[in-house]
């Protein structure tokens, strides 16, 4: 199936977002001014775009500890978002969620999660309101190699196929749980084998070919708005950070980031494929990185900018009514 | 007004509001029962003690959805669906099982709100059976509603009889607040006078089960019955007792709690939980720090001891604070 030059442009802008977001936050973490745990989602752009690109505001995701992609490519603003991760009052959630929490349910973005595996239950229940209210909408749980391994998953697997519902469980499966290896960690190897055993479709892509994700969620999607149940995809790719800011990474092979960068980066293929084959030229795409550096500045801006939470909220919010 | 048991009541209240509102679902482990089996039957239990009896019958297989057994999964299911437009009642057969899904509630439904900064609501209520005297043993037996009054974020109701119990779940359902409604499996027989048609009983409003002068006793669930009893019992030897039935731990009407310890000047708290932490302590302790100057004595707790609940049935009557129990507490108050 074509995507129009229009569809490529806002994947392309997507994921330089994503990336100018998560390289700038390294660099301003650094600088000791943002409080508590940061986990980068640069270097697996590919996936969240190619997933958010088939869904729209009534379609709920839910992220993981490391969203900051799902969020961008979902929709939510980078300014409020910026803000949040400074715990400004400005930001998505007041300032009290963090980063591990950014959540905008008016884009169908159900929340990061500080809990590994936690969200694919959540989906369940986003994808049993779209079953029962009958929107036609899917729910999407974004997990990691390392959410793949908690019992939550499974159980939430095993729930979405018996009661049929819209939802796709999308593994980004970057190499590591914290600091061990998927290959020591993940039992059978691939995500992608546990599919069959709660009886769903199983797809295994290159996490940096956008294309790649792109098509698999593109079935996925159609099986679950069709009414056919769950799917499974699992996505390789990388992390070029730490798991968390602060992260010394001696559990990786000094190279390893470095040689992924130049070999495999999603960025790089998506924009030779779409130059080689003249979808859209290099003047564009140059001018949509010039536009993201100048979109997160403004978000840095805004969030240093922005002032801390009054001292009443810490008491707001923890009932509707009590 | 009819005669009605504390299980008629909740399954009452369930039907009341799905016909009320049709976003109102009810999830559980056969909370109808017999899917799949070669019976055939759409409805083999209607709840392993049959408090959703029916349900399936008028609101269809869409609206009453039995689960496989996997509490976190059915659990954080109820809570993305609150998220997103419905207003689940989920039940978790025995309270004992939430340790299963202990991170959904904990870590998501009671914090999704305040993370969000407000922005979002989870009308969800979780149903469960807790509590002693049913030969259940250790796993079916505890009490653990001071765990989840300890979590912000989260409401906890405790019924102790049929009246309460659905004016308490009808209010429940209709909050956009997530609650954990507490049934006592000892109690489900019980009988009292029940409208049959819908009510709303406010959370944090205590319910003041008997007028008294000298002793404040304060009692949740079934252990309400065992303070009525005491206080019956005392009144033969001319000791007054007020006995106080919170109705809900969270909020916890501190209110009437606190004026009635001023006006006794001395308190009983009796409580089923595990005696360390539990709402015993915590209202003892209120007390203590509010009405110091009011005391005319050490307040007491009535509690089991730290033990978890033993099986053999002489053992488990030792075990449950009974009437005589809360008798000597509160003579012990009175006798200085």
């Amino acid at each position: 199936m074509q995507q129009s030059r229009d569809d490529l442009c806002r994947a392309y802008r997507t994921m330089r977002l994503i990336r100018e977001f998560d390289e700038r936050l390294h660099i301003e973490f650094a600088t000791g001014e943002i409080p508590g745990f940061v986990h980068l989602y640069a270097g697996e752009e590919a996936v969240a775009a190619g997933i958010c690109a088939h869904l729209a505001d009534r379609d709920n995701i839910a992220s993981t500890h490391r969203g900051h992609g799902h969020c961008i490519a979902k929709g939510c603003d980078t300014k409020a978002m910026m803000a949040e991760i400074y715990g400004r009052a400005s930001g998505l959630c007041g300032g009290k969620g963090g980063s591990m929490h950014i959540a905008d349910l008016s884009k169908g973005m159900m929340g990061a999660n500080g809990i590994v595996g936690a969200g694919t239950a959540l989906v369940c229940g986003a994808a049993l309101s779209a079953k029962t209210l009958g929107t036609g909408a899917v729910a999407v749980a974004f997990t990691g190699d390392g959410g793949s391994n908690q019992g939550t998953v499974f159980e939430s697997m095993n729930l979405a196929s018996v009661w049929k519902l819209p939802a796709i469980f999308v593994f980004e499966n970057n190499g590591y749980g914290e600091a061990s290896a998927a290959e020591w960690a993940l039992a059978g190897g691939d995500i992608v084998r546990r599919a069959a055993a709660f009886d769903m479709p199983g797809h295994q892509v290159d996490g940096n070919d956008y294309f790649a994700v792109w098509e698999a969620m593109r079935q996925a999607v159609e099986r679950a708005r069709a009414g056919h149940g769950p799917s499974l995809i699992e996505c390789r790719m990388t992390r070029y950070y730490g798991h968390f800011e602060g992260d010394t990474q001696n559990y990786r092979a000094k190279d390893e980031v470095e040689t992924l960068r130049r070999t495999a980066d999603c960025l790089d293929a998506f924009r030779t494929r779409v130059t080689a084959a003249g979808l859209v030229d290099a003047a564009a795409l140059d001018a949509l990185d010039a536009a993201a550096k100048a979109d997160i500045e403004a978000a840095i801006a805004f969030a240093k900018a922005s002032p801390l939470p009054p001292a009443a909220a810490l008491h707001d919010d923890v009932y509707v009514a009590y | 007004m009819a005669q009605k048991t504390y299980r008629a009541a909740i399954n009452e209240a369930l039907k009341l509001e799905m016909r009320r509102d049709p976003r109102v679902i009810v999830l559980g482990e056969d909370v109808a029962g017999g899917r799949g089996g070669s019976a055939g039957v759409e409805e083999a239990w209607g709840g392993p003690f049959g408090m959703t009896r029916g349900l399936i019958k008028e609101f269809g297989a869409e609206r009453v959805l039995d689960t496989p057994i996997t509490e976190a999964a059915f659990i954080g299911a109820a809570a993305g669906a609150a998220m997103t437009g419905l207003r689940p009642v989920a039940e978790i057969m025995f309270v004992d099982f939430s340790g299963v899904c202990f991170d959904q509630i904990m870590n998501q439904i009671a914090k999704i709100r305040y993370m969000f900064g407000g922005k979002a609501k989870l009308p969800l209520v979780i149903r469960t059976l807790y509590g002693a005297g049913f030969r259940a043993g250790s796993q079916h037996s505890q009490c653990l509603y001071p765990i989840y009054t300890h979590l912000p974020g989260l409401k906890v109701a405790i019924p102790s009889n049929p009246y309460d119990a659905k004016g308490l779940l009808i209010s429940a359902i209709r909050d956009d607040d997530p609650v954990m409604f507490f049934e006592h499996k000892a109690i489900l027989g019980m009988k009292s006078e029940v409208p049959d048609e819908a009510y709303e009983i406010p959370f944090g409003k205590a319910k003041i089960v008997r007028e008294g002068a000298d002793v404040t006793v304060v009692a949740l669930g079934r252990m309400v019955h065992m303070a009525e009893r005491a206080a019956a019992a005392l009144a033969k030897d001319e000791i007054s007792c007020e006995v106080i039935d919170p109705r809900t731990t969270s909020p916890l009407d501190t209110d009437a709690i606190l004026s009635s310890v001023r006006k006794t000047g001395r308190l009983v708290a009796v409580d089923e939980a595990y005696p360390r932490c539990n709402m015993a302590t915590d209202i003892v302790a209120l007390a203590s720090q509010e009405c110091w100057r009011d005391l005319k004595a050490a307040p007491r707790m009535v509690s089991p001891p730290h033990v978890s609940v033993p099986f053999a049935a002489s053992l488990e009557d030792l075990y449950i604070p009974n009437a005589d129990a809360v008798a000597a507490a509160v003579r012990l108050t009175v006798s200085g």
